[in-house]
């Protein structure tokens, strides 16, 4: 009998010990990165493949174009940078920028942009007085 | 591997590749752009003839090259980079004098690529000697090692980049040949601007294609390359120097 008056209790107070949780979350320590798609359309892999391995692509069609002269449009940084770019700020970088809002998220330093422009290439039509 | 089984073996695969195709449906076609898919072939050779007896006052292929390349200074002339520069010479004799614009001379046996220690400086198959920004370290062995002084070393952080040609602080650079405009099938924004504006003094194509002006002209007229000595077999070569 008191065997089951203390799962009793465990099991109530498990239950307002997550109430309690629900209703007053601890802040994250971190603010969520803000994923901004401005293409609507497929990218060149699937969202979870791009976000696993977006950098192995880069590296790859960085040496070919590099070295070989090869300058598929499909893994170029320059593609990247096309679609996604912020169409307020014109860059990837910056406060909401689709590639630094995640890379400040996890910490993780990316280097392409001492040498390579963030910024949107701006279309033919516009360029043209 | 010496340079004389290189070539042997250069030319051999040229003529298993001409084999290969039909007759009279080779080569012609290598001079015209590559699609992106198609890698530089070591049958190609681009390169630059400078008449220096048209070239006159101006220094609109200079203006060009740093306008296309995004190149841009901070007026400080000893640090600044320089892709491509007007050079006066004068015989002191007889005073005769002459201006010449000198660049990567895109060496077939570039120093530059033999003394750098990551393998940043490299020669790509089609004879444009480039730097691999991504494996430099800023070390400058191969500034001091090309004897045209052709190279800059990049002093400052850089923004306002071309999207075709990335630079950044802490590499070296110089001219890429406009790579990114062969690659499309264009001239290298100096010859425009030069045949353009200026006294239509430079030529750019295919050294190794036998159709093509450049091949003919050097063939059939007087040409030589600076500091010949060193038997760099540069792939700029000048006229009336």
């Amino acid at each position: 009998m008191t065997r089951i008056a203390a799962a009793a209790i465990l099991a109530a107070s498990l239950v307002l010990a997550v109430a309690a949780d629900a209703q007053q979350a601890p802040p994250a320590r971190v603010a969520a990165p803000v994923i901004k798609i401005e293409k609507g359309e497929a990218c060149v892999a699937p969202a979870d493949e791009m976000r696993r391995n977006h950098m192995k692509m880069l590296l790859h069609q960085r040496d070919r174009t590099m070295r070989q002269g090869l300058r598929e449009p499909q893994h170029s940084l320059k593609g990247c940078v096309e679609c996604h770019a912020s169409r307020d700020t014109g860059s990837v970088l910056g406060k909401e920028g689709f590639c630094s809002s995640c890379h400040e998220y996890t910490a993780v330093k990316i280097d392409c942009f001492q040498c390579h422009t963030p910024l949107r290439q701006a279309p033919a039509a516009a360029r043209r007085p | 591997m010496s340079p004389e089984r290189r070539q042997f073996l250069a030319w051999g695969a040229a003529a298993a590749a001409g084999s290969a195709l039909a007759p009279g449906l080779r080569l012609v076609e290598l001079a015209q752009a590559r699609s992106p898919e198609e890698a530089a072939s070591k049958l190609q050779r681009w390169g630059l003839l400078i008449d220096i007896t048209k070239c006159g006052g101006c220094d609109d292929c200079v203006t060009a090259c740093h306008a296309e390349n995004g190149v841009s200074g901070h007026g400080r002339p000893e640090t600044d980079a320089q892709w491509i520069r007007k050079l006066s010479v004068r015989d002191k004799r007889t005073g005769y004098a002459q201006a010449l614009p000198l660049m990567c001379q895109h060496c077939e046996h570039p120093p530059c690529v033999d003394v750098c220690p990551t393998g940043a400086s490299f020669k790509r198959d089609d004879g444009i000697v480039l730097v691999d920004k991504h494996t430099c370290i800023g070390c400058r062995y191969c500034v001091l090692a090309c004897p045209y002084g052709a190279r800059s070393f990049i002093h400052e952080a850089v923004s306002g980049q071309k999207a075709d040609v990335p630079r950044g602080k802490g590499t070296v650079e110089s001219c890429t040949l406009c790579v990114h405009r062969v690659d499309r099938g264009e001239t290298p924004a100096c010859v425009e601007a030069c045949n353009r504006d200026g006294g239509k003094a430079m030529a750019f194509g295919d050294l190794n294609d036998a159709a093509s002006a450049i091949h003919r002209r050097l063939k059939s007229e007087a040409s030589g390359q600076i500091r010949a000595d060193l038997a760099l077999n540069t792939g700029v070569r000048y006229q009336g120097l």
